[in-house]
């Protein structure tokens, strides 16, 4: 069937797996009942465990189990290859991968345990690079779920996504498994994504290198929720966990582009004192955030709130007193995340309280502008940022349908990359509903959904900002790069994207070679 | 039109198109190798078939690759690599490009 | 209404990526480059990805220019046939060192006009100055076409020529850029200042853009569009100066409907110069988005 937009949703999809087709961006207030996890008492004595091998027998590691990571080492992750590796060698099968995102560093390990049947199920944010192409060529018989942060802590919670071991690495731990990431060779700032697995996963599992004197504090994972302590050699690669120094973009059409995100936002009724952002992270939004702190100056204007994944610039903005707080779900750099252990109104946050659309109130819910970027936006609005233009998985949801709801959700992407268009007729997959975007930004102009009267009328005289519809820009980037021949897909789903509440927004077909 | 000897033009820059022209005896081979293929692949065959035609060169080894350039982009070095290959980059054939 | 020429970009030649961008940085001229920029082996292929550009990509309001190879090269005859049949609005010399310099490259426009069957005078030059020669010949030169829009001075080379180099007060460049000022005003064309290519320094170029906005220059020649709005926010006027040029103007549509030949605006005449001026100043204040299309000043 096709759901609100507009994207046939297969029937049997829909009833082998017990999905409803998207229909809203509204959450409204469902009731809900949360899920609990087994616990075996433990005095906290017989928690340290030598090896690898030792733990994942004493876990108790069945096939057909669900297993779990974070990703907040990034392209710097040992943890993940050390712990895969002997899931493999001891011939498990069957297993979900639940992780919180893959990074490149993963792949070959993901495609390895595929092979080797050890991982026959997964749901992730995103994957990319090797393992994108290898499932969107066939690689797993069944169909990836993909879910936004938000979705993934409301699919924990509601027992979706149901973890019977998790392996979290991390900088420091105790013997009795009190850990932060903000101290140690491989810091990491917020541990967001993993709290929410130590909380709710049968069998928690710490690796760390630094085994520190109890008590461990600052513990954002706690002791009453670990079973286990690995000491390893290595849990990380510190230069690739972050980018290293934050250095501004000089590319001049993404300064064009930083520039004009700034004003849309300085001429929106939100920008007064006490407004919050989300910024994300990649040049351009770099960028911004200098814009944004020239103007917040000149306007003598604070922020009360700076949310999600957060970089340097972010933080010095705090440290300005231009924003009083930052809720805090990962750190994108080394100066993020350090800054963690110095500045106590950098909160850290679970991924349930950045984004869950299923609890008592997220910090999504309190935003006021959201800037987000798009590998494609259609004439709808609708936002793609999991498949490239050929139609491989090459992306992460993120936190992009979350963050979307803020009161003034800007998308900012160029009209094209090389020879292809980023405004187009229809998106290749749908991540984002465009009921959640209001502005594109781009290098030429921007475009107002028209749903935003208020926007339209706010916007229309912004100097230097040329305002045009969407289907404007659309055949403006048609007119630079041509029309690009259909993309060739087989019926056979590699991925299922669900929206933030848990219905199927769209679906992923293998591509056709 | 012949080809007189093998001729290259363009970079493998982003945004640019490389080609290399030579000497053929079955007709016009292309052997495209494009990061858009699965977009733009029939297009890009397009243009250079087409232009080929308007120099009247009918044997011909064609090596292009792509990085995302525009038609006119692919027009302006496959221009570039015919004067190269007939020795007459100084002396532009107004008739086709007129 | 002269156009407003503040920013003239200088965009490679041969780089496909930046001809294809280059029309999104509201620079008030484009002058893709077929000279120094462009390596001897890559002359040609460079002619002809401009050659392809100009009759694709649209830039918008840009006025599209090209700095041709000179013609005692043997590249200069094809270039300025290819530009020519291109539609290009504006050929600029290199090297121009004395007025026949202009007529010689003139004859081969028009040469070139008439064997594409184009509209003889339709194309456009401009001079670049870059040498002792040059600038003591401006006058002769700014006034050798009627196609010349503008001369400009080129200091790189000029100042090699002169012994020297680049300082931050800009006392080695005094006289070439009074020459070339007082040339282009003389003949009624417009007046473009060299190029600054310490990029990262804007200190140093806000510097030298307010001494030529100062001297009278039209506008600067830029290396990166991250110079364009710097030159612009030098060039925009002043509410002040805006709010008077509106009076001027205002002034002279009351004595149009009174049919009053003689303009006043508080007790002062206003003649030609002023109104000049004020015409100047509101162009200005449009492009520098200060006032919409009907001149009101946008309320901050």
């Amino acid at each position: 069937m096709l759901n609100k937009v507009n994207r046939e949703i297969p029937d049997d999809i829909l009833k082998d797996k017990n999905y409803k087709p998207f229909e809203t961006t509204e959450i409204g207030n469902p009731e809900t009942t949360y899920v609990a996890h087994q616990v075996k008492v433990s005095q906290g004595d017989d928690k340290l465990v030598d090896s690898i091998p030792d733990v994942i027998a004493k876990t108790g590691l069945k096939n057909g189990m669900t297993i779990s990571f974070h990703h907040h080492f990034r392209e710097g992750d040992f943890v993940f290859n050390m712990v895969m590796q002997e899931i493999i060698n001891e011939g498990f099968q069957d297993l979900t991968l639940a992780p919180s995102s893959l990074t490149n560093v993963m792949n070959d390990m993901v495609i390895k345990a595929i092979k080797a049947g050890t991982i026959t199920h997964i749901t992730s944010s995103g994957m990319r690079g090797s393992l994108g192409d290898f499932i969107s060529h066939g690689g797993l018989k069944d169909p990836v779920v993909l879910r936004s942060h938000g979705n993934r802590a409301r699919s924990i919670e509601n027992g979706d996504i149901k973890i019977d071991v998790a392996f979290l690495g991390v900088p420091n731990a105790d013997a009795v498994g009190n850990a932060n990431a903000i101290y140690g060779d491989a810091v990491f700032g917020s541990m967001g994504y993993s709290l929410m697995d130590a909380k709710y996963a049968n069998k928690v599992v710490l690796l760390t290198d630094t085994i520190m004197p109890y008590p461990n504090t600052p513990a954002s994972i706690k002791q009453t929720e670990v079973d286990y302590v690995v000491k390893v050699a290595k849990v990380g690669d510190p230069d690739k966990i972050g980018s290293g120094s934050t250095r501004f973009t000089k590319d001049p059409k993404e300064l064009k582009i930083a520039q004009t995100v700034n004003q849309v936002i300085t001429h929106s009724q939100y920008f007064k004192d006490g407004f919050s952002f989300q910024t994300g992270s990649g040049g351009a939004a770099l960028a911004v955030s200098r814009y944004l702190r020239k103007s917040m100056i000149e306007k003598n204007i604070k922020a009360s709130f700076a949310l999600g994944g957060i970089t340097k610039p972010t933080v010095d903005l705090l440290e300005e007193g231009l924003v009083n707080k930052i809720l805090d779900v990962q750190d994108f750099d080394k100066g993020a995340a350090a800054s963690m252990a110095s500045n106590e109104n950098q909160q850290e946050i679970d991924s349930s309280w950045y984004a869950d659309p299923n609890n008592k109130g997220a910090a999504v819910n309190q935003l006021d502008v959201c800037i987000l970027s798009a590998l494609e936006i259609d004439t709808k609005f609708n936002v793609n940022v999991m498949t490239g233009s050929d139609g491989v998985l090459r992306g992460a949801i993120g936190g992009h349908q979350d963050a979307a709801n803020a009161k003034l959700t800007i998308i900012s992407a160029p009209l094209v990359r090389g020879r292809i268009a980023t405004v187009v007729p229809d998106v290749t997959t749908v991540v984002t509903p465009g009921d959640s975007i209001d502005v594109l930004v781009t290098e030429v102009g921007i475009a107002i959904n028209p749903k935003r009267k208020d926007l339209i009328e706010a916007l229309k005289n912004v100097p230097g900002v040329p305002v045009y519809t969407i289907e404007e820009l659309q055949k403006r980037a048609e007119a630079i790069v041509g029309k690009p021949e259909k993309l060739q897909f087989t019926d056979r789903p590699v991925a299922l994207i669900e929206y933030r509440d848990g219905s199927l927004i769209d679906t992923v077909y293998q591509v056709k070679d | 039109m012949e080809i007189k000897h093998t001729a290259l033009a363009g970079t493998l820059e982003s945004s640019d198109i490389q080609f290399t022209l030579s000497k053929g005896d079955s007709g016009v081979e292309i052997n495209l190798d494009s990061q858009v293929e699965k977009q733009f692949g029939k297009q890009i065959r397009k243009v250079i078939t087409d232009l080929l035609a308007e120099y009247g060169i009918e044997n011909v080894k064609v090596r292009a690759v792509d990085k995302g350039a525009l038609d006119c982009t692919i027009k302006a070095r496959l221009i570039a690599a015919i004067q190269r290959a007939t020795d007459t980059k100084n002396q532009p054939n107004w008739e086709v490009l007129g | 209404m002269e156009r407003l020429r503040r920013t003239m970009m200088f965009v490679p030649g041969n780089n496909p990526a930046m001809i294809k961008d280059a029309g999104i940085y509201g620079a008030d001229s484009i002058m893709f480059d077929l000279e120094d920029s462009v390596s001897l082996t890559e002359k040609d292929t460079a002619r002809m990805l401009v050659f392809e550009a100009l009759q694709t990509v649209d830039y918008g309001k840009s006025e599209l220019v090209v700095r041709i190879n000179g013609l005692d090269t043997e590249m200069g005859k094809a270039d300025i046939y290819a530009m020519v049949k291109a539609g290009v609005e504006v050929i600029r010399l290199p090297k121009t060192e004395t007025a026949d310099d202009v007529v010689e490259t003139e004859k081969v426009i028009e040469e070139a006009e008439k064997f594409f069957g184009i509209e003889v005078g339709r194309t456009h030059m401009m001079a670049a100055i870059e040498s002792a020669e040059g600038v003591l010949n401006a006058p002769a030169i700014a006034k050798a076409s009627d196609r010349l829009i503008g001369i400009a001075l080129g200091a790189e080379d000029y100042v090699t020529n002169m012994k020297t180099h680049r300082y931050p007060d800009g006392a080695e460049l005094s006289f070439a850029r009074n020459m070339i000022l007082h040339g282009a005003r003389a003949a009624g064309i417009a007046a473009f200042d060299t190029v600054y290519s310490d990029v990262d320094n804007t200190e140093g170029f806000n510097h030298e853009v307010e001494i030529i906005h100062e001297l009278g220059f039209d506008g600067k020649s830029v290396i990166n569009p991250r110079q364009i709005p710097l030159v612009n926010a030098i060039y925009a006027p002043s509410e002040k100066e805006i709010r008077n040029a509106k009076d001027v103007l205002n002034a002279i549509e009351e004595a149009h409907k009174k049919g009053s030949g003689v303009i006043s605006l508080r007790g002062k005449m206003v003649d030609k110069p002023v109104v000049a001026r004020a015409e100047r100043t509101m162009a200005l204040a449009k492009a520098s988005h200060l006032v919409d299309e009907e001149g009101n000043i946008y309320a901050e």
